[in-house]
């Protein structure tokens, strides 16, 4: 015991003296000092948790909710379940009662972020593609009806379907040639199709004014009545998140939410099974942009105000984490991850110039610990139990 | 000045930043070509690589070691303090992730991107860092075309870095056991190969060829910022797609095309587009021929 007490001492050791001589340029004596303690710190509970026997350590501690979460899924009845959606929707229409008007504008922002997470999800979570431009699709979505509104005067309902469709048909021309591609390849192309989007905003002084963005755009009214107060916006974006969440729950169940999970699951077999795989994945890349094109809208009458700094790569990777951080392919899970990313500035903001690094740190640590999510899919939960084998 | 000559002009600048992207390029390929991550945080170790050598740099002129000196132990050092950052990504945020599908280990790597780039930001500031020698204005004619002494530095270490590396892999034991880990990993360890080595070895080298990289950059521009790391790497996956991922050759030749590219549509075209044509011959690539220019074809593995 006390040789490898010393073995142990040793080897703590020697990863805390790499982790100062690495960040002694950067950090300086006094934090890489300090970086070093931490490292030691981490390792000595890394080691004490591995001495708790098996089953007890600090990462099956969240087994035990999913298997309460399994349980419950089991055993309590469809009536009991279907109430829930019910009783959080009714939770967020008197939730507004409680706030200030801050908080009321970051409710708000969350709630477009459910809609933009949700769509994400169909083509991440649902279909299995890894799209990492998503803002490009919500900034046309937003562009539209900015250009639409200032120029032209267009209503804010019919700029509506017009941004989606234009959103679809960019995601339509993208996907055609790319979604042949495999998946990691398809990751880049969009990161690339999202920067080009970007780039292009900022660029195309004539028609967006570049970098100082478009102003003036005017707000929504629905029959003579002006979506003009904080509130009014609270409770039109979350009319929005409540049809998205719930034609999300619809498309997870139909045909076609079955095939883009065998598709997922495993392409070759789906394609075997008589599953289109190209159709379904060009449907879920459209439909995924549709989805963040009307986002860009509703962001766009809200904000009264766009420029290309809304739409860089940080933003697609928030939409991603939001995501991944609920549970890919649970719309409960999205939801949840979409609320808590959004309010997690907030949460921050006494640290707030320490938030991303935190973020970066927590994305890495979510892949180690929990990849299947905080609420994950019932069938992510069977799936992620036993060891997967990898596949190309 | 004539057509010609600035034809030949934006070749050579194009040939310098496109031995850079090789140089981090090769980062990429050799990474995919073992475990098929295509590792987002690879920019950001070039820019940590940027920033350490213009550190050590600034440091030993203080103690007062001589330019030339100074110059070739920055380079030593921060090759191994950098390649160290690579080691212990490869450790914390990739190796326990190596049989979980492609999804988890490709967020993983945006999450250490993001904590590489605020990590500079946090400790160094956002103000751009001034590298501390004036070596971009010397130089002298070829011709009619002016070359650096700073861009003849950055196409001799590069080229050479690339023979050392062609070299390695093909004639040591451990380039073996990288080609072999390559091929089949089940297979190496089941003749012996230790392919955990073997795959911080890849990050090892990779990190170390991606600091040279910054250093020689910071050199040549003189400055370095937070946000580099982000778009160059970008460029030097486009590049390595170019070539066709996995091959090393590929790697190299891409980065020279990419960057040669570039600097004439930059030179032709405008400044402020330069990126989109990277992208777009990134886009084009993978659209019409995925394989990239000079890999073969890989099947998918089922």
């Amino acid at each position: 015991m006390a040789a490898l007490m010393k073995h142990r001492a040793v080897r703590i050791g020697s990863i805390a003296l790499l982790f100062f001589v690495m960040g002694w340029p950067l950090l300086g004596t006094v934090r890489a000092s300090v970086l070093a303690v931490v490292v030691v710190a981490l390792q000595a509970l890394a080691w004490a948790s591995s001495l708790a026997p098996a089953g007890k350590r600090p990462k099956d501690w969240l087994g035990g909710a999913d298997a309460a979460l399994a349980r419950w899924r089991e055993r309590s009845p469809a009536r009991v379940r279907g109430v829930l959606p019910w009783f959080v929707l009714a939770l967020a229409c008197v939730a507004p009662l409680g706030m200030n008007a801050y908080t009321l504008n970051v409710a708000t922002d969350a709630g477009i972020y459910v809609c933009l997470a949700l769509g994400l999800n169909i083509v991440v979570g649902m279909a299995g593609l890894l799209v990492l431009g998503y803002a490009a699709f919500y900034a046309v979505g937003a562009y539209t009806y900015a250009i639409l509104s200032t120029q032209a005067h267009v209503s804010f309902w019919v700029a509506l379907p017009v941004g989606g469709a234009l959103a679809a048909l960019f995601g339509l021309l993208l996907g055609l040639p790319v979604l042949r591609l495999r998946g990691d390849y398809l990751a880049i192309v969009t990161l690339g199709f999202g920067e080009i989007t970007r780039i292009t905003l900022n660029n195309w002084d004539s028609f967006t004014h570049g970098p100082n963005g478009i102003m003036g755009i005017a707000p929504p009214s629905l029959f003579g009545f002006t979506f003009s107060q904080p509130l009014h916006y609270f409770y039109l974006v979350l009319a929005f998140a409540a049809f998205v969440a719930f034609l999300s729950h619809r498309l997870e169940r139909s045909r076609i939410g079955r095939a883009w999970v065998a598709m997922r699951e495993d392409e070759t077999a789906a394609e075997a099974m008589g599953v289109p795989t190209v159709r379904l994945k060009l449907l879920a890349f459209t439909l995924a942009a549709f989805w963040g094109g009307l986002a860009g809208v509703l962001f766009a009458s809200k904000q009264l105000f766009v420029s290309p700094e809304s739409f860089n790569f940080l933003e697609s990777v928030m939409i991603l984490c939001m995501v991944v951080l609920g549970g890919m392919g649970s719309v409960p899970g999205v939801i949840l991850g979409a609320v808590l990313l959004a309010f997690l500035p907030e949460v921050l903001r006494g640290v707030a110039e320490y938030r991303l690094i935190v973020f970066g740190a927590a994305m890495v640590a979510l892949m180690q610990y929990r990849p299947q999510g905080l609420w994950p899919s019932a069938r992510h939960l069977m799936e992620f139990g036993e060891e997967k084998e990898r596949t190309g | 000045m004539s057509g010609l000559t600035e034809f030949l002009q934006q070749l050579v600048n194009g040939l310098t930043v496109g031995s850079v992207y090789a140089l981090i390029a090769l980062g990429y390929t050799m990474v995919y070509g073992i475990i098929e991550l295509i590792n987002f945080a690879h920019g950001e170790i070039y820019m940590i690589g940027a920033y350490i050598g213009t550190i050590v740099t600034a440091a030993l002129l203080v103690s007062g070691f001589p330019l030339g000196l100074a110059l070739v132990l920055a380079f030593v050092a921060t090759a191994l303090l950098t390649g160290m950052h690579g080691v212990s990504m490869e450790r914390i945020a990739y190796r326990s992730l190596r049989r979980s599908g492609r999804l988890t280990p490709l967020i993983s790597a945006l999450g250490m991107s993001i904590f590489f780039q605020q990590y500079v930001l946090l400790s160094q500031g956002a103000k751009d860092k001034i590298f501390p020698a004036e070596l971009s204005s010397g130089g002298f004619m070829l011709g009619p075309v002016r070359l650096a002494y700073v861009q003849l530095a950055i196409l001799v270490v590069a080229a050479s870095l690339m023979l050392v590396l062609t070299l390695f892999v093909q004639k040591t034991r451990m380039g073996r056991a990288m080609r072999c880990t390559a091929q089949d990993q089940v297979m190496a360890s089941l003749v012996g190969v230790s392919v955990n080595r073997v795959i911080a070895m890849t990050f090892f080298i990779g990190s170390c060829l991606a600091a040279v990289a910054g250093l020689l950059v910071a050199m040549y521009y003189g400055k370095v910022n937070y946000l580099v790391g982000y778009v160059a790497g970008l460029k030097a996956f486009t590049a390595a797609v170019l070539g066709g991922i996995g091959n090393i050759p590929g790697a190299m030749f891409g980065g020279i095309l990419l960057g040669v590219t570039e600097s004439l549509a930059a030179g032709y075209i405008g400044g402020e587009y330069k990126d989109v044509v990277a992208f777009i011959v990134l886009v084009v690539v993978l659209i019409f021929k995925p394989e990239g220019l000079l890999g073969a074809r890989v099947p998918d593995k089922v």
